[in-house]
């Protein structure tokens, strides 16, 4: 590999891990405030400006409190558990096309971590490896809540992955494609894909908020009957990395969500912007200020649904475990099949018909 | 036999499929907190915003002079008598000549003390007295204390000071009662405080 290449690289992939990392950050800090305008409060503004600096100032306290391990404890594994869960949520962000490409001094540079042909399924991996640091941590707290938390977590990631995946198979049916930056591009010029998939739309957003174990999926830690759930025995810093996971979870389902069904960075007269901005300021300079507004729109459709994911959370109460498996397997399994049927007939009969309709 | 007009007849119906597909309701609920999200927060900021108490709310003690600037309080201890928590002590002396402008009668407090820790704000004494000389204020609160030394307050806390004299717009319940009534019929809109009852 050539060296500015790998410098490129480099930056580029420092640049996703900081900005994941900002956003879940402030994901709390948004958390509490969402939550707090919903029931008619302030939520936190005492910490800086708003109470910006609020996230700053829980982390100090989550640093400074007595790292605690339980005695009957299996320390390795109870250190590994907050770890694994934020390695994996950390991976996940590096294949997601953030914009389309940065072009300097003859280099063009893809706004992505790791351009990849499989990004997706790259995705759903380490998703699914995620739950090994719920698993880990649970088992090793050696307390009958933490692993009942944890194996709830178990099964409900895998119950919910089979849906979001076969939800998933209706957009690989349309793109043929399974790289990220791909699906993204044909969604340009307001071909998004929520106009054609929106029952896949629903099935794949209530799958990832099981994925992410927020309400009304969170039981896992479902605190009236498990204590804290596969954290109970968590405490500092550790319990810090089990929540930050989480948010970190939730800020890449999120983006995965604007990618796959909402077009990324593409946006409506995206290539009217694109040709004023190149005609005004060159084909260079234009070309990048295009791409920063492209990843701008990227991140308002991510940070939206960052919102709808706290938004649900104060809105709807926690299902029960029969109903989580009922709504799993009974029901979003058979739409998601259901609607890989239809979006195959619809590719194979109605396409052509609409296609010489209008030509 | 109608025991209530809020009874409701419970059914056990199969739900409808709009109910059965759970979407619409939800999104019922989150129209609901969407407008909560926007509406207008109740939160009062205290330590900077302060609500008004009205006029009777009990808050500091004050020890009140009259209008030249003369002590009232004439160490007759009913307000200690009176105090269900034994917080007020006193040590009462006798005025001698040239003190007529200080101390309004021929006996006054040299020592009035009030334990803070003790006082639950009662306002007992303030019905006790006799001489219309110690008031809860209604516009001020003890501050917090972290000392047991700042616990006890005495006269130089207490006592009025004449630049800032403590006024009150009604004096008794039944005067707010009637101020709040006019205030709702739109009678009166400002009301000039009085120093003396």
């Amino acid at each position: 590999m050539e060296l500015t290449e790998f410098v490129i690289k480099t930056i580029t992939i420092f640049v996703v891990f900081v900005l994941t990392l900002v956003i879940a950050m402030y994901s709390t800090w948004g958390e509490r405030k969402v939550a707090g305008f919903i029931q008619d409060r302030m939520g936190p503004n005492r910490a800086g400006p708003g109470g910006l600096l609020q996230p700053l100032a829980d982390a100090g306290k989550m640093f400074f409190k007595e790292d605690f391990i339980p005695a009957l404890a299996n320390k390795w594994l109870f250190i590994a558990g907050p770890s694994l869960a934020m390695l994996t949520a950390l991976l996940a962000s590096a294949v997601i096309p953030f914009g389309s490409t940065f072009k300097w001094d003859g280099h063009e540079v893809v706004l992505q971590g790791v351009e990849s042909n499989i990004g997706i399924l790259y995705v759903f991996g380490v998703v699914a490896l995620g739950v090994y640091g719920i698993m880990v941590g649970g088992w090793a707290s050696n307390n009958k809540f933490s692993l009942l938390g944890a194996i709830r977590a178990a099964s409900q990631n895998i119950s919910y992955e089979v849906a979001m995946g076969l939800s998933l198979i209706a957009i690989l049916m349309m793109s043929s494609s399974l790289s990220l930056g791909e699906i993204v591009s044909q969604q340009h010029g307001g071909n998004w894909n929520i106009f054609y998939q929106p029952l896949g739309f629903i099935i794949f957003i209530t799958c990832s908020f099981a994925e992410c174990n927020r309400v009304p999926f969170d039981l896992p830690e479902c605190e009236t009957e498990l204590v804290g759930g596969y954290h109970t025995e968590y405490g500092s810093m550790k319990l810090g990395f089990y929540l930050f996971a989480e948010y970190i979870n939730m800020f890449v389902s999120s983006a995965i969500i604007s990618v796959l069904y909402f077009g990324g960075y593409n946006y409506p007269g995206m290539d009217w912007v694109y040709n004023q901005l190149t005609a005004a300021l060159g084909s260079e300079t234009g070309h990048n200020v295009a791409t920063l507004i492209g990843t701008a729109v990227f991140f308002g459709k991510a940070l939206f649904f960052i919102f709808f994911y706290m938004w649900v959370r104060w809105t709807i109460p926690r299902f029960r475990y029969d109903q989580l498996m009922n709504l799993g397997w009974k029901k979003l399994i058979p739409l998601a099949i259901f609607n890989i049927i239809i979006t195959g007939a619809a590719t194979l009969f109605l396409k052509p018909l609409i296609t010489a309709w209008l030509n | 036999m109608q025991l209530t007009n809020r009874s409701k007849q419970v059914s056990n119906k199969e739900m409808t499929l709009m109910e059965r597909a759970y979407l619409p309701a939800i999104a019922t609920g989150l129209a609901i907190t969407l407008k909560h999200f926007f509406a207008k927060k109740v939160t009062i900021q205290y330590p900077e915003v302060k609500r008004y108490l009205g006029p009777v709310f009990r808050g500091r003690h004050i020890l009140k002079r009259d209008e030249d600037g003369k002590e009232r309080c004439t160490a007759c201890g009913l307000c200690a008598v009176a105090c269900p928590a034994e917080a007020i002590s006193m040590v009462a002396a006798e005025r001698i000549k040239g003190e007529e402008n200080l101390y309004r009668e021929e006996k006054y407090a040299a020592v009035y003390e009030v334990n803070m820790l003790r006082c639950i704000f009662c306002g007992l004494c303030e019905e006790a007295c006799p001489k219309q000389a110690v008031y809860l204020r209604h516009d001020e609160f003890i501050p917090v204390f972290s000392d047991r030394d700042q616990v006890i307050w005495g006269k130089d806390l207490l006592v009025e000071d004449m630049n800032n004299r403590y006024t009150r717009e009604a004096w008794t319940k039944e005067e707010a009662r009637a101020l709040d009534n006019k205030r709702a019929n739109g009678e009166v809109t400002n009301v000039v405080p009085r120093a003396i009852p």
